[in-house]
């Protein structure tokens, strides 16, 4: 029998994480993920888990330790957000390249500048392109799943791609929520053990790892490391039957909500789902047909399944919680309007970032843009498809 | 068993291995395979290496010089990427998940830039949170990798691509950055400074100490580096005993707080021995700059007669 508790998002991953129990934890503390290494120095002190925490002076180090813990053969754990992320970065593109499978939770926070602690998307999409498989999280048993979810995803040996489990920041990780825990034993024959092929620490096969790769090699590795994220795609697919058949519950690379039938519908990722399926409910009592598609594995992008699954709307609305600043749109949309593109779906599609800055997106405002999207349908036309949600104007109260 | 350069490198192959590019007369190769060879010869070995001369030149995709475990990452993170291997060590060996017998040991190698600049926060940061580690900095004085560009390790007045000796400021305006005694700092088991002379004995047995020493251990190898410093390569071994000589490059240990000199020369040289055979320095040489090599000798003195205070200090009953 799973487990009825109350927590919060970041409980649920320190909670998720206590049942992997994972050889190293390396964090530093940053709002709002900071109570993930909280809660699991105290696990750790507590004689609950193996791991050892190493309690690094900053987030570059946090990667950095845990690049090495993982290529010394170990299971390597770390969580951050934002600024957190901004100042892995370096390392993250790293961790990717040595192909190691490195389970990160990113509690998503807006990034400097200016400082803002509050919830977007724009650490996320700062590592959109960086060969990390992302995943996101509607609510706190998402986050909990996808964390039980990501190793075997992250160390099959067709992938071996490091992997981040994103939740909303504070909107997700500080609400405590019903949620339904696997027993510890079932987790542990979920996860199962970790056995790399080489790693540093056997003595039998010493090997070398992060060399000056030059012109002749670099190429070639890093189409290594995009058909592994290709190859992620079903890998995800497979564990989430797997998790099925443990949890019953039902996970695919996106969620479509009354898509079906839809007419209109919105495209969008994390906890604003949840806000859009209430809207969309209120909706179809009036008769409007409209839908969702939350965004579920954001890379691997899944191109020809978003496009196919969207084809038969009249009109899309793409919701971007960072914005790209490049006077194109946000980059959710750009994969998007990408994806329908080369399919040959062609969908009036309009794109709009919201949310910046932790700036509450009320059920008002969603359903503000469905329906903008049935005045698209009624005209046929877009006028500015670059739009922004809740953005305060010049003379608004 | 008092050490015996032909007896060590007759019964211990090297753990660094020729065909690597690093240039001819430069003084980190040498080094570098004399601390691999201050390891037991059944221990297995983890070296990280920080980016620079060394990881560029030994490391080139597919061929590597280095038969024990190796790791490079990045620039700054040497000291977090050993610190996760070691704790990764730690906590698969409590589980049961490594073979039982034998031992590993983690060595972490940095030059200068590496490791006084931009990697000494996470240096400081392994160093403080105590993993079972050796840390060894390789100082060239420069970021000779990238073409000779001073660093906080490098001496004052010396002439490098970004303190060029100008018409107004004549050389690197500051002097350099003590790291040793940072390390000293953080009370570490054992951190000491030596350089590769006299059959590289104080070398050889510093790298053994550090390496079998629990806990955190710091190295600071001054290795000269012929193209930043601007002397022929046949002289490399010349110029480090000149350091020492001249007391530039202080040989010493601090275990556990204690100092204790390992080499103080019969008759300190003055510095100008040092800095005359080194193109870096050349302009010190010309009339009217005599001001120049006065203040050097202030420098190298105060800090050796500091140095020679601390050990008295520190071994007072």
């Amino acid at each position: 029998m799973s487990i009825r508790e109350r927590l919060s998002g970041n409980e649920a991953t320190a909670t998720a994480m206590k049942q992997i129990n994972p050889d190293v934890v390396a964090a530093f503390p940053i709002t709002p993920s900071t109570e993930i290494p909280q809660y699991f120095s105290t696990f750790v002190d507590n004689g609950l888990v193996d791991t050892e925490f190493v309690a690094v002076e900053s987030e570059h180090s946090a990667m950095s330790a845990c690049i090495g813990a993982e290529a010394a053969g170990a299971r390597a754990m770390t969580a951050t957000s934002a600024n957190g992320l901004s100042l892995m970065w370096e390392m993250i593109y790293i961790a990717s390249s040595l192909r190691l499978p490195i389970v990160l939770s990113l509690v998503n926070r807006a990034v400097s500048g200016p400082l803002n602690i509050h919830n977007d998307h724009s650490d996320a999409m700062g590592v959109r392109d960086a060969g990390w498989i992302m995943l996101f999280s509607e609510n706190n048993q998402e986050a909990y799943d996808n964390t039980l979810m990501a190793h075997r995803i992250a160390e099959n040996k067709d992938v071996m791609l490091p992997l981040m489990v994103c939740q909303d920041g504070f909107i997700t990780s500080h609400s405590i929520e019903n949620i339904e825990l696997v027993e510890d034993d079932k987790v542990k024959e979920f996860v199962g053990e970790y056995h790399p092929e080489h790693y540093l620490l056997n003595k039998k096969e010493p090997i070398a790892v992060g060399p000056l790769d030059l012109q002749s090699y670099l190429f070639e590795h890093k189409a290594a490391q995009a058909e592994a994220m290709k190859n992620a795609k079903q890998v995800i697919l497979d564990v989430a039957k797997d998790f099925e058949k443990m949890t019953g519950r039902k996970y695919g690379l996106f969620e479509e909500y009354k898509l079906d039938d839809a007419e209109i519908a919105i495209v969008c990722m994390n906890s604003t789902a949840g806000t859009t399926k209430f809207v969309v409910d209120k909706l179809r009592n009036q008769g409007i047909k409209a839908g969702l598609l939350k965004v579920r594995v954001f890379r691997p992008f899944p191109v020809d399944e978003i496009a196919n699954s969207l084809s038969h709307l009249k009109a899309i609305a793409i919701l971007d919680k960072a914005d790209s600043l490049n006077a194109a749109g946000g980059a959710l949309f750009a994969d998007v309007t990408s994806a329908m593109y080369v399919n040959n779906k062609n969908v009036p599609a309009v794109n709009y970032v919201y949310g910046i800055g932790g700036r509450d997106t009320k059920s008002d405002d969603i359903e503000k843009v469905y329906n903008d999207l049935l005045e698209i349908v009624k005209t046929g036309k877009v006028e500015n498809p670059y739009r922004y949600l809740g953005l305060r104007r010049e003379g608004d109260k | 068993m008092a050490y015996n350069l032909k007896e060590v490198v007759s019964t211990k192959p090297a753990r660094f291995t020729s065909g690597h590019r690093m240039c001819a007369g430069c003084g980190a190769p040498p080094v570098v395979r004399h601390i691999m060879r201050a390891l037991k010869p059944e221990d297995h070995a983890v070296v990280g290496v920080a980016t620079g001369c060394l990881e560029v030149s030994s490391f080139i995709y597919p061929y590597t010089s280095w038969t024990d475990s190796y790791i490079h990452t990045a620039f700054e993170c040497t000291g977090a990427t050993i610190s996760g291997v070691e704790a990764a060590y730690v906590s698969m060996k409590k589980q049961g998940k490594l073979p039982k017998d034998g031992e590993t040991k983690f060595i972490a190698f940095g030059g200068d830039g590496g490791t006084y600049d931009i990697g000494l926060q996470s240096l400081s940061g392994a160093m403080e949170r105590h993993h079972d580690m050796v840390y060894v900095c390789y100082d060239n004085g420069a970021y000779m990798n990238t073409g000779i560009q001073r660093s906080s390790a490098t001496p004052k007045f010396a002439d490098t691509t970004t303190s060029p000796a100008g018409t107004v400021i004549p050389g690197k305006a500051q002097e350099r950055k003590d790291l040793t005694k940072v390390m000293v700092g953080h009370h570490l088991p054992y951190v000491a400074q030596t350089l590769a002379m006299n059959n590289f004995a104080d070398l050889y047995q510093k790298a053994e100490k550090a390496i079998y020493t629990e806990g955190p251990c710091f190295l600071n190898v001054m290795a000269p580096c012929p193209r930043g410093w601007g002397y022929p390569t046949e002289d490399l071994m010349k110029i480090n005993k000149l350091a020492a000589d001249t007391c530039y490059w202080p040989l010493y240990e601090v275990v556990n707080g204690v100092y204790h000199i390992t080499y103080k020369p019969a008759k300190k040289l003055p510095i100008e021995e040092f800095l005359r055979p080194q193109k870096r320095f050349k302009h010190m040489f010309k009339p009217g700059n005599e001001w120049m090599i006065q203040e050097f000798q202030r420098i190298v003195d105060e800090r050796w007669d500091e140095l020679l205070k601390l050990e008295e200090v520190t071994n007072r009953d």
